[in-house]
């Protein structure tokens, strides 16, 4: 599969083929993610992790990857913190940061930035969020445990709840999900759906979502629920965000009208979207999940930078 | 074709030889100039323009006319006529004639020629690079910014 060398930039930089192929690599991860089989597929590698943005989960579950597979990793996140405030512009650090390592997975907080890092950087560069831009690679781990939970992503109803309008997260996740026939369903309120141009981008890929306002509706047929944190700036006033956490709350009593193997999903850090009392149902799919994003980025590093893992 | 004679839609006399870019969008005759790098500087011969003028094509009731004399714009630098007047027709008048007419059409992609209306992609954060858009739809022009994946919200209100 044609991923060596390649940057990761977008979910839509790959199609239905490719994406399943980074899965099944994931899958065949799963033991070396836990240390239970050891390969140093990319022995002698280095990966420049470059964090412009404070993000524990994504850059230590980079780390985790890279170190399972024996791959050197040189953390610059606090060089780039003081390079970004002495004013050097990203494409310099960039340049600077590809002459170190042999792959640059950035998180930056300005959209586009993968973009731009892609196009200046010699090698390839993995997208880890860039503001509220796209973020790849959490997309390929919620669908690897969606498809690990349910067997198959073909034809699973989908349903998204939360920040649709501001979560660039939700949007690839959505993007992504039309490739498998998915049915989705958007659960949010008025000022805080899926906007117009990314519904018409789901719809011109043969998925018309259902919008909603009430979360109890969506609950009985979903396979998935996917959940997404409400911001509080998002709010001009305190008390109107007090009114919309709550009624986008998931707790176990919300949770009797689903399905036996309906599966909870969170990017996480979670707030209090999700009560703790879900935490032990079998439901509750977001601690896994954030596992999986060892597995996965395994795959990505290893397809891109030229491991080879034969189980 | 028309009789120069008889140019009635138009207060403006009769070009023996140049350009006239006919049916821009009500309003948009000065950033047709803008985005054609046409201004009093760097051109010497007469430019008129005529705003607001009653047309009967499509569904429009107003349209703005621009006349360059002397001057034929070739069809590549006009295409970009098209972010902001995307029915805007050129016709080249040869000794009074329309010698040739042909109509404006985005290419696939626009480079430089606005920047992008997040003020939060990095396009707009003072690194080297120039903004560059994907085209999604002509008319009306609609364009997706390829840094930072965003629709461009307003074009004449960004153009560079
Ligand atoms: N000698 C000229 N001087 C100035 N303007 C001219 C001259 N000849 C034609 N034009 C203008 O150039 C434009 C194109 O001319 P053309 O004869 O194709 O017009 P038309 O038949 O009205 O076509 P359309 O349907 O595009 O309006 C018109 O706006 C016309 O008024
Ligand atoms: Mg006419
Ligand atoms: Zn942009």
């Amino acid at each position: 599969m044609d991923f060596y060398d390649k940057d990761l930039v977008s979910i839509r930089d790959l199609d239905r083929e490719k994406i399943e192929y980074i899965l099944d690599l994931s899958k065949k991860m799963v033991p070396y993610a836990r240390g239970e089989k050891v390969k140093r597929a990319l022995d002698g590698k280095i990966l420049g992790n470059l964090f412009f943005e404070p993000s524990t989960r994504t850059k230590l579950s980079f780390e985790s990857a890279a170190h399972r597979l024996g791959c050197d990793v040189i953390d610059v996140s606090e060089m780039s913190m003081t390079s970004i405030s002495k004013g050097e512009n990203l494409a310099d650090t960039i340049r600077m940061v590809d002459a170190y390592c042999d792959a640059i997975v950035l998180r930056h907080p300005y959209e586009g930035a993968a973009r731009l890092a892609a196009d200046v950087s010699e090698n390839p560069v993995i997208n880890a969020g860039d503001g509220a831009g796209s973020h790849p690679t959490q997309t390929l781990l919620d669908l690897f445990t969606m498809r690990e939970a349910k067997g198959s992503l073909d034809g699973l109803n989908v349903v998204l709840v939360g920040d649709l309008k501001y979560g660039r997260t939700v949007h690839s996740l959505a993007e992504a999900l039309t490739m498998f026939g998915v049915r989705l369903t958007l659960v949010a309120p008025e000022s805080l759906q899926m906007p117009q141009d990314i519904v018409d981008r789901l719809r011109n890929k043969g998925c018309n979502p259902k919008k909603t306002t009430v979360l109890e509706d969506a609950i009985p047929q979903a396979d998935v629920l996917y959940v997404t944190r409400i911001q509080k700036e998002r709010f001009p006033d305190p008390a109107e965000y007090q009114k919309i956490a709550g009624t986008y709350r998931i707790d176990n009593s919300i949770l009797r009208s689903a399905k036996s193997d309906m599966i909870v999903m969170h990017p996480l850090p979670r707030v209090n979207e999700i009560a703790t009392e879900v935490d032990s149902t079998p439901h509750a799919r977001y601690f896994q999940q954030a596992f999986n994003g060892v597995p996965v980025r395994m795959a990505i590093l290893c397809s891109i930078m030229g491991g080879k893992i034969d189980d | 074709m028309t009789d120069p004679t008889q140019i009635a839609d138009i207060k403006i006399p009769p070009i023996r030889n140049g350009t006239v870019i006919d049916h821009i969008a009500n309003g948009q005759a000065l950033n047709v100039l803008k985005i054609l790098g046409v201004n009093e500087s760097n051109i010497d011969s007469t430019i008129s323009i005529g705003m607001h003028v009653p047309t009967h094509k499509g569904t429009a009731k107003w349209k703005d006319v621009v006349k360059l004399e002397d001057r034929e714009l070739d069809p590549d630098s006009v295409d970009k006529i098209a972010l902001i007047a995307p029915d805007a027709t050129i016709a080249i008048i040869r000794d009074f004639y329309v010698a040739e007419k042909y109509q404006v059409q985005l290419g696939d992609r626009v480079v430089g020629l606005v920047r992008c209306s997040n003020p939060n992609c990095i396009t707009n954060k003072g690194e080297p690079v120039t903004p560059e858009f994907y085209v999604e739809g002509r008319n009306p022009p609609r364009l997706r910014c390829v840094y930072c994946d965003r629709m461009l919200s307003k074009i004449s209100d960004n153009l560079l």
